[in-house]
């Protein structure tokens, strides 16, 4: 469709004009400027919402809500191809078959050998070797083999020795959707564990003798310690509520040396209304400082994030400290257990801080132990109400940590935005699918790639230039402070404005010391050279030309990226006042605004930070653009868009 | 008056101090003339703090049997606990600290006592001359000219002797117009914007009152920084009806019909009480120690701080579009152009001046848009958020325009060649120093008291190399653009080194600037060793 505006949502004044086509995987906008054309992709997995709004005289309004956050808003032209165009994108976004998703026809050009080295990059049974079992208390159990006494489990658990496949498979009898306690991290330095499980099927009064010796085992299993703590992530009142079903949670008098605990993490529906309500905020055009804090406050959103780094605050503490083990659930305990169990395991162990580490951990954590991926974040079509924000926290929690300490995690914020980023975009195979037995059926590794593989290959762009693995926040448990901490969760507009880049520090501070750090090992290079130079002249004094002017070309790169650093944007819209004024437009572009964020500085990094597309097509969108753009629209919306003709492309 | 007088017991011992993220010590407590000095030698680290009784914002004592607790609260929000045994010690160091915290003579204040302990390379009471200025400012124009009507300080009892207007205008013009703006307060030049000759004046509110008094020379001088042709933004930092009835006090606005050049734009910028309430709730709402974070949230948003931080910005981008984009002189005025005014001024020069973001050329700026322009420091930062006082001159005008300085700072982090800690130490040195440059509300209080004379500046001490470096900004590189910040509310943070300094603990944050140090360090010296060994490798060759 041609002579459709896309409008920008800080400023109305800011449109530019472009032809939006639609293929089997994308949305695209090109604009019609003569030089750029820069082009905004939109993968159809990311769409979470689309808008069709009222018509008026200048076209008919379409906004496209994404999951990562990405708010686009097209006017076009006629109203019958705005229809078309809905329709479809409606279609196009909700897919019914794992088949049409974007991973099985992306191809990133590596053979089949490489294909499969990537898959290979995460390997949990080398994690739980790390981890020290199996060993005298620790064994691999294959009791679930064939997914036969858990589907949603993975075939190799790690349970405690002297748990016999009768306790096991008894327990699991026990159990919500039969997920048994199983090990989920295990500290080498004193012997204490954190397992996972669901709730046990105690209703009112019912018992299960495996069960109970099942977390006795458990306990058994750290011999330092006599008693174990049972976590229930869940409010009091719904694990109370959930007993009429039949569910609930352990009774203390029935179960020998536990001590239970509610923490109180609400439910995935009350997580997704509060993301709602803070993405509204976020919405707001030109919101004032109260509308925005007092939004940010009724949405709960940082309420919800304090209360799961709370909880994995108390795990980290009670296995570093106290020695003990703990069982988390929740009700299934796939989505706040998942949540809980890696934020604790993030505290406690610096290894899941690297970046090889996290990948690590999101793998064992949420992937093999069955967060519903699918469900969770809508891939296919399904039960809205199965959506849910649960990850989305997990890796808010990880970015409110580095603000804390800033020094203890190798990786930085863009790796946190490009994991969300490709939870969403079904891009790769990782994500895919419910549990391993679906993931299996479907043969994902032979037929996708791995998104460990890629990220591990632009390793260089996620590096957190801060960090030092011998400062103390790098090394043993990190201790967030508790109290009063409240001030410490910050909203996080890297992430829920990402695209809004005029809202951002205008200077990344990590990308210039990256580009610092890169000069200083290019320096380091040159140094050695230039000694190994020196000496040999000195011992030869005869002239070596070819070796020189190498060198004097390679100097001239020093000291570029300084020039990229100059940066500024062009003034929001500080005044209405200044509109009816009869003058230049005040965006008016002159040499102040064409030079425009840090983008310069990224141009190294993965495209599809910013570009948000296939990143084989290397191409920029919106975001890229600067505020200013070059094309600055009048500010009165004229209606003569509507008057020319319009016809479909492609 | 000797100071002996009010010190009933000069020392005490056993005395326990209690700080946040600290392990409390046990020490001695002593008292002198202008401090309070607590001094422990357990372990082997001898620990001691000295703290300025006039950097003391409040006390509270209370008593367990004959154990009593003093709770002193500082004016750089600082809180700390001596438990001091011996009911009359306590008693007689309570009452001490409260009488010495609030002399009520400037001449009595520690600055008149403090005897550097350093060598002074350049006396910082004369280092920012409004005269260098202008011969900066003559070398690129000559459309204005320096004015000593004011020598006496006569004209205008809260300018400096010197000041800057336009050539046109005479020294008798300017005595006219004198009488025409509150407090004598007449338009000067504030900022010349050389890339295009644009130029920001800032005055007081014209008297117009209620009858629609005009004056001559006002609207000549004020014209006369035009072009021909050009217009100009009268930007008041009062909304209209405000403006309006300051009217019927003899005050007013610039009305259309005589100013026809000029257009108005009126912008709300707290001043007074309603500002310095807002920061006393909003240092309450850091200080809460409830764990609720719905709590946290709505405090921080009933304090309106960054509300008013969202304004005060916003009016300042203002200026600067005004001037840099729509290529229009501006005047900027409020009720008494003593506060709002000079934040407005001084932060669109940020915006604009990439030399007002080096050092020297901040401390050019808070000398000549704060200290001469005539704001009050010493009533505004008289006291600080924990004072019950309640007068209506205290205000955090200066700390508000420093927390602007730092979201811009924020934003664009390689563009200032100071760092945080700079502002910092200027906002605690505005509430209480050993440094004379803060005391006095205007030049002619800091003349007649004599403050070159008897006290020691500021930038005197700032100024030595090895204090400098630990307030550079290790990632600054020149930036001669202008710098648009956001204000948008996503954009705005908490200051925290101000209002969390305290209650936070800031180890990993240490690190991490050490880190960012040591990077930028080690590369510099990577720099210099290949340029030194290119260079021999050249000469050998």
């Amino acid at each position: 469709v041609e002579n459709v505006r896309l409008l920008d949502r800080l400023s109305s004044r800011r449109a530019v004009v472009g032809t939006l086509y639609l293929t089997a995987t994308h949305v695209i906008f090109v604009e019609n400027g003569s030089e750029t054309r820069k082009e905004t992709w939109v993968l159809h997995s990311q769409i979470s919402s689309i808008e069709k709004q009222a018509t008026t005289a200048t076209g008919c309004p379409l906004l496209i809500r994404c999951k990562n956050f990405q708010v686009i808003q097209l006017v076009i032209p006629q109203e019958r191809d705005c229809h078309d165009i809905y329709i479809s994108l409606i279609r196009l976004a909700r897919p019914v078959k794992y088949e049409e998703l974007y991973c099985f026809s992306f191809n990133p050009k590596l053979d089949k050998e490489e294909r499969e080295q990537g898959w290979k990059l995460v390997d949990l049974k080398e994690e739980y070797n790390r981890m020290g079992v199996p060993n005298n208390h620790w064994q691999i159990s294959d009791v679930n083999r064939d997914y036969g006494v858990c589907d949603s489990y993975p075939t190799e658990v790690y349970v405690p020795k002297s748990a016999t496949a009768h306790i096991i498979v008894g327990s699991s009898k026990f159990r919500s959707r039969r997920r048994f306690p199983a090990l989920s991290y295990y500290c080498k330095g004193n012997n204490a564990s954190i397992c996972r499980s669901s709730q046990p099927l105690s209703g009112f009064s019912a018992r299960c003798l495996e069960d109970e010796q099942m977390l006795q085992a458990i306990r058994k299993a750290n011999p330092g310690s006599d008693f174990l703590y049972v976590v229930d992530t869940r409010p009091k009142l719904n694990a109370m509520a959930n007993r009429a079903a039949g569910k609930g949670y352990e009774n203390e008098d029935n179960y020998s040396n536990i001590k239970f605990q509610f923490i109180g993490i609400e439910n995935i529906h009350v997580m997704r209304n509060s993301l709602q309500k803070m993405l509204e905020v976020c919405e707001l055009k030109s919101p004032s400082m109260s509308d925005f804090l007092w939004g940010l406050e009724n949405s709960g959103w940082l309420k919800h994030i304090k209360a799961i780094m709370d909880a994995g605050i108390f795990i980290a503490k009670a296995v570093a400290e106290e020695g003990v083990s703990v069982l988390v659930h929740c009700s299934d305990g796939w989505d706040r257990t998942a949540q809980v169990c890696s934020v604790a395991s993030l505290l406690l162990d610096p290894y899941y801080r690297t970046m090889k580490g996290f990948m690590v951990l999101i793998e064992k954590d949420w992937v093999s132990f069955g967060h519903k991926f699918n469900h969770r974040y809508g891939n296919l079509d399904g039960d809205p109400k199965e959506i849910s924000p649960v990850i989305d926290q997990f890796i808010e929690c990880v970015w409110q940590l580095m603000e804390q300490f800033p020094c203890a995690f190798e990786f930085n914020e863009r790796f946190l935005i490009h994991i969300q980023h490709h939870i969403y975009s079904c891009q790769f195979g990782n994500f895919l699918c419910n549990s391993q037995k679906e993931r299996r059926e479907l043969k994902i590794k032979e037929r996708t790639y791995s998104l460990w593989a890629h990220l591990w290959k632009n390793r260089a762009d996620y590096l957190n230039p801060l960090y030092r693995s011998d400062y103390s926040q790098s090394q043993g448990t990190l201790h967030p402070q508790v109290a009063p901490c409240n001030f410490l969760y910050k909203f996080w507009s890297g992430m829920y404005n990402r695209f809004e880049k005029g809202l951002h520090p205008r200077q990344s501070v990590t990308d210039y010391l990256m580009a610092v750090k890169e000069e200083t090992q290019q320096l380091e290079e040159e140094l050695e050279v230039l000694q190994e130079r020196l000496a040999n002249l000195q011992k030869s004094q005869s002239g070596n030309n070819k070796v020189k002017s190498k060198q004097q070309d390679q100097s001239k790169q020093f000291g570029l990226y300084t020039s990229n650093n100059s940066l500024a944007n062009t003034p929001q819209e500080y005044s209405n006042d200044l509109k009816s004024f009869p003058s230049r437009s005040p965006s008016q572009g002159d040499e102040d605004s064409a030079l425009i964020l840090t983008q310069d500085n990224l141009k190294s990094s993965d495209p599809d930070l910013s570009a948000n597309s296939d990143q084989e097509s290397g191409v920029e969108d919106l975001s890229c653009r600067s505020p200013s753009g070059g094309g600055c629209l009048p500010s009165e919306d004229s209606g003569k868009d509507s008057d020319e003709a319009v016809f479909l492309a492609g | 008056m000797e100071f002996a007088e009010l010190i009933k017991t000069p020392r005490a011992d056993n005395v326990v101090l209690h700080r946040p993220f600290h392990p409390a010590v046990e020490g001695t407590l002593c008292l002198t003339g202008h401090h309070l000095i607590f001094s422990s030698r357990r372990h082997d680290n001898a620990e001691e703090l000295w703290l300025l009784h006039s950097n003391i914002d409040s006390i509270d004592k209370r008593f367990v049997g004959s154990l009593g607790t003093i709770v002193i609260k500082c004016k750089d929000l600082r809180i700390i606990q001596l438990d001091i045994p011996g009911m009359e010690e306590c008693l007689n160091i309570a009452s001490s600290i409260e009488a010495l915290s609030t002399l009520d003579s400037v001449t009595l204040m520690y600055p008149f006592f403090y005897r550097p302990m350093f060598e002074v390379l350049e006396d910082g009471w004369s280092s920012f001359l409004l005269e260098q200025e202008f011969e900066l400012l003559s070398s690129v124009t000559d459309e204005w000219r320096l004015s000593c009507v004011n020598k006496e300080f006569s004209v205008c009892p809260s300018y400096p002797a010197v000041v800057i207007v336009p050539k046109a205008i005479d020294d008798e013009a300017l005595r006219k117009v004198a009488l025409f703006r509150q407090g004598g307060r007449f338009p000067v030049l504030s900022y010349y914007h050389k890339k295009n000759g644009m130029a920001m004046l800032r005055s007081s509110q014209p008297l117009t009152g209620t009858n629609g008094r005009r004056c001559k020379e006002d609207e000549k001088l004020v014209n006369a920084t035009l072009r021909s042709g050009r217009r100009g933004f009268v930007i008041d930092t009062r909304p209209l009806p405000v403006a309006q009835q300051a009217r019927a006090k003899g005050g007013g606005f610039e009305q259309e019909v005589h100013y026809p050049q000029w257009r108005r734009i009126h912008k709300y910028i707290e001043r007074f009480n309603i500002l310095q309430e807002s920061f006393i709730k909003l240092v309450e709402a850091c200080n809460d120690q409830s764990h609720n974070m719905d709590r946290w949230l709505s405090k921080l948003e009933a304090s309106n701080w960054l509300t008013h931080i969202k304004e005060l910005l916003t009016a300042a981008c203002l200026a600067a579009q005004c001037i840099d984009r729509e290529g229009a002189s501006v005047l900027v005025h409020g009720s008494e152009g003593t506060d709002s005014t000079l934040q407005v001024t001084s932060l669109a020069q940020i915006i604009l001046d990439p030399r007002c973001r080096t050092i020297h050329g901040f401390e050019a700026l808070i000398v000549r848009e704060w200290l001469q322009a005539g704001h009050p420091f010493q009533q505004r930062c008289a006291q600080s958020a924990y004072s019950n006082s309640k007068q209506k001159w205290e205000a955090p005008v200066f700390l508000l325009f420093l927390e602007c300085v730092w979201q811009i700072h924020r934003q664009f982090p390689c563009s200032f060649e100071f760092n945080e800690h700079f502002l910092l130490l200027l906002f605690e040195h505005a509430y209480a120093s050993q440094f004379g440059t803060f005391l006095g509300n205007n030049e002619n209080e800091r003349a007649k008291l004599k403050l070159p004379q008897k006290t020691m500046s500021l930038w005197s001490w700032v100024n030595r190399p090895e204090e400098l470096n630990r307030f550079q900004n290790p990632l600054y590189e020149a930036n001669n653009l202008v710098i648009w910040p956001s204000v948008a509310p996503q954009s705005l943070q908490l200051w925290e080194g101000v209002f969390l300094r305290w209650n936070r603990s800031s180890r990993f944050l240490e690190e991490a600037e050490k880190e960012r140090i040591s990077i930028i360090k080690y590369n510099k010296e990577l720099q210099a060793k290949v340029n030194a060994l290119r260079r021999r490798l050249a000469e050998l060759e």
